[in-house]
């Protein structure tokens, strides 16, 4: 694994035993499900996982739910919030579960924050900056599906989007529904000119929960522990 | 006083580096004039001095300082406490609340035409992080969305003349400020010592990039205050009078 762009000082090339594995996508696309899946897998197999889901540390949170319900939150604050949300899962889970040899399954990754900063208007090389610390993943999925689906995915049963969520701080439109349809659209854009740089494995977001778990653990198969070290997995399974 | 009448004139933001989009055509009136300098180096009761004449003399004064955003300051604070925080998390966590208040109170202090004092400023949160072991690029990146003040102070003050007003003023020895987090000495009178003096380095290497002024804070309260006011009057006379 190398060190994502430039490396800090501080971060020097270390030996990571773990792979990281990455999901990225908009809303809708599937891929929480398809995440929640390789989990179960790798569980099965004996491996050890953790997953991390964007926005979810704990001391973050609190301050972003706050932001987020007054409506204060600036294109800057919202990315350097969640760059702390990030920053404070990667250097307490993400980095040592790599260094001792997890399989660390991330629901959302720097892609996300790159996305969604520049759609909001931030500088794409001040945000990348931000993220530099951050160690390129074995893998990235990129689940594609157009947004109308995506979209419909998401609306069913949910009377009310959030501020944020709908991307009404960006001014696209006074009605919630048609902002986040035009808010969905940018992000798919970012992703797709991101996708070949990035070198993101694309799955069809389209297609059948089966059908797509089958492709993303075709992918991952050559991460797994060889037969040599099948002794250790067979020991933790029992 | 001879000035009062006189607007100061109107201009563009100068940013550090990218900016803020939504920025970039602001037209500020304004100046911002900054007092870094370590705890206990008197830096709040020179701004409390300079904020009253600067007022007596018909100017509007906003004070700002670090940690004082609404978005974030309390939440710095309690996860300071909870929470064994990482350096990076910390520091943009400290960016965070930065950036709430430079884009909340600077800026529109300063389109609104007030001088702004801020008690501290991005070289502080810049200093510590690199003292911190952070990489410096990265670090003047993350403050690459503030502007450049008008004028920066920087009141220098010798470490061993430093902790005898650390101790006059609280008695102990700060955690953080002490360097106590980085594992620099067992003991905390030496590791103050040590950070600050790292600390220091920081601001001297700062000082030509960002145009820093080195105030000599080892004197008295009423010297350097006359020696800061007597700086400060200069600029708004050339200012008010270019």
């Amino acid at each position: 694994m190398e060190d994502y762009q430039i490396a800090m000082k501080t971060v020097k090339p270390l030996k990571m035993e773990g792979k990281l594995i990455v999901v990225e996508g908009i809303d809708g696309s599937g891929k929480s499900t398809q995440i929640h899946l390789l989990e179960k897998w790798l569980g099965y197999k004996g491996i050890n996982v953790f997953k991390s889901e964007w926005n979810s540390s704990e001391m973050v949170k609190e301050i972003t739910s706050k932001g987020k319900k007054k409506g204060l939150l600036t294109p800057t604050t919202f990315s350097l919030l969640h760059a702390t949300d990030f920053a404070d899962r990667y250097e307490r889970n993400i980095l040592p579960l790599l260094r001792a040899g997890y399989f660390v399954l991330a629901d959302r990754y720097v892609y996300t924050a790159f996305v969604r900063d520049i759609v909001r208007g931030c500088n794409p090389d001040w945000v990348r900056k931000v993220y530099d610390f951050a160690i390129k993943p074995d893998l990235a999925f990129y689940f594609k599906v157009p947004v109308d689906i995506a979209v419909d995915r998401i609306l069913v049963g949910r009377p009310k989007l959030k501020y944020y969520e709908a991307g009404m701080d960006l001014n696209l439109s006074n009605d919630p529904y048609e902002s986040y349809r035009i808010f969905q659209g940018r992000i798919i854009d970012q992703y797709d000119s991101m996708a070949e740089p990035e070198g993101f494995t694309i799955i069809d977001g389209t297609l059948n929960i089966e059908e797509q778990q089958k492709t993303v653990r075709k992918m991952i198969m050559p991460l797994l522990p060889h037969q040599t070290s099948s002794k250790k997995i067979r020991k933790v399974k029992a | 006083m001879k000035h009062k009448q006189r607007e100061l004139g109107g201009r563009p933001v100068e940013f550090y580096g990218h900016g803020i989009n939504h920025l970039q055509d602001v037209e500020i009136k304004g100046r911002l004039i900054v007092i870094e300098g370590p705890d206990a180096s008197g830096r709040s009761t020179q701004i409390e001095r300079i904020t009253a004449r600067l007022e007596a003399d018909g100017h509007a004064v906003l004070n700002t300082g670090l940690k004082r955003s609404e978005l974030v300051s309390k939440g710095i604070l309690e996860a300071k406490q909870d929470y064994d925080l990482g350096r990076k998390t910390l520091a943009l966590f400290y960016a965070a609340d930065f950036a709430d208040q430079f884009e909340y109170k600077i800026i529109p202090a300063l389109q609104a035409g007030y001088i702004v004092l801020a008690d501290r400023y991005i070289y502080t949160l810049i200093a510590r992080n690199v003292v911190r072991g952070l990489d410096k690029r990265w670090c003047h990146n993350l403050y690459g969305f503030a502007i450049k003040p008008d004028l920066v102070f920087y009141l220098d003050v010798e470490p061993s003349v430093l902790i005898h007003r650390v101790f006059q003023k609280n008695l102990s020895l700060d955690h953080y400020e002490s360097g106590a987090d980085i594992g620099l000495s067992n003991d905390m009178y030496e590791s103050f010592l040590i950070y600050q003096s790292k600390i220091s380095r920081e601001f001297h290497l700062m000082q030509k990039r960002y145009g820093l002024i080195p105030i000599n804070g080892n004197r008295t309260v009423a010297e350097i205050n006359a020696d800061l006011q007597h700086r400060i009057d200069q600029f708004l006379d050339k200012v008010m009078h270019s």
